[in-house]
């Protein structure tokens, strides 16, 4: 029997550049179609850190780059800064 | 009229809306569904209140209310213009959550700002997907959906309100109509207004010197990022002055270091 496997996405938006800050946002995708998170489901991070979501079994594979603000726009806000995308590689079946 | 007060409008500039909870009297919410559907007539962009809404209309009604008039009048001034109206109506176990978003454009105004009035006719429960906000995002510069991949934020509020609530939003306000999982069709109306007058001190200033207004502009959220949530508290210092015209205004000493440049050349020691 073949197990087919699927990517499951969690994106995570911490309140510093470093990986053990706090969880300010999150949003996840689910590649095995089981789930189907959407905008405004939870007031309740999943993790309270980043770390503890690698504690837990996430895969980091990507984190934002740290960019300086354009000159003459130091002080303007816009997206959120530090974003970090994990995964998690989930068994289908055949 | 019931003007806002210095406190109410630094509300708005901190949190980027302000919340009439039941405001609308039942008589006005018992008809509004039935008059909404049956159809507002559309409008050219830009059509002054008093064209768009004949008085003893359903929506002349609903904006003449003294709380309501009071408000937009504060925010937005006298003889505002209606930008567009429509009617949003999220279907029982149906449709779609918006991704996250601003209305119309990015939008790089630095003093002026339009308001979006949301009107909840009936009781709106958090399975009605009542609509999504977030706090404090209104000065953030985003392009409309580019925000899409933003879920959920930490202090977002997921609208849950009585029958007859009002919500005064600035333009900037990252916000969406959640999933409805009841199986009641839920309904907003929205009408965004555009000001013609500059936004300088239209509201009651008696309590302007009040403590509590720096308290309000001072408001962090907790989806802020550390750095950046400073940032936003320089952005409402500068809107609080381009409000109140008194650009000495300042929280924290934020805006007067950063502009510290001396030009006095001290004379040199001997």
């Amino acid at each position: 029997m073949t197990t087919t496997v699927r990517q499951q996405v969690l994106v995570l938006y911490l309140a510093t550049s470093a990986l053990d800050s706090p969880v300010i946002g999150w949003s996840s995708y689910d590649g095995t179609g089981r789930t189907k998170p959407t905008t405004g489901d939870s007031d309740e991070p999943p993790y309270e850190t980043g770390v503890a979501a690698l504690i837990d079994g996430w895969r980091l594979f990507q984190a934002a780059q740290l960019i300086p603000p354009y000159p003459g726009h130091e002080h303007e806000v816009s997206f959120l800064k530090h974003e970090f995308l994990f995964e998690r590689l989930t068994p289908t079946g055949g | 009229m019931h003007l806002l007060s210095s406190v109410q409008m630094a509300r708005f500039v901190a949190q980027g809306s302000l919340r009439f909870d039941g405001v609308v009297p039942a008589e006005l919410n018992e008809i509004a569904v039935a008059a909404l559907t049956a159809g507002v007539p559309h409008l050219p962009y830009g059509t002054p209140v008093e064209q768009a809404f004949p008085a003893g209309s359903f929506v002349r009604r609903l904006i003449d209310l003294p709380v309501i008039a009071g408000a937009l009048h504060s925010l937005v001034g006298p003889g505002p213009t209606v930008d567009h109206h429509w009617l949003h109506v999220r279907e029982p176990h149906g449709g779609e959550a918006q991704d996250l978003h601003a209305d119309a454009i990015i939008d790089v105004r630095k003093e002026a700002f339009d308001v979006q009035l949301m009107y909840y006719p009936q009781e709106v429960t958090l399975e009605m997907g009542g609509t999504l906000s977030v706090p404090g995002s209104h000065l953030r510069r985003t392009n409309e959906s580019d925000t899409g991949r933003y879920q959920n934020l930490r202090g977002q509020t997921r609208l849950v309100c009585p029958a007859g609530t009002v919500v005064l939003l600035h333009h900037g306000i990252w916000h969406g109509g959640r999933r409805n999982d009841s199986g009641r069709p839920r309904y907003m109306f929205k009408i965004r207004f555009n000001p013609t007058v500059r936004q300088v001190r239209l509201w009651n200033t008696g309590d302007l010197a009040d403590p509590a207004v720096a308290a309000e502009l001072s408001t962090t959220f907790p989806w802020y990022e550390n750095a950046t949530g400073r940032l936003e508290i320089l952005n409402r210092v500068k809107l609080w002055r381009a409000l109140t015209g008194d650009d000495t205004f300042d929280i924290e000493y934020w805006a007067t270091r950063v502009a510290n440049e001396p030009r006095r050349v001290a004379i040199a020691a001997s």
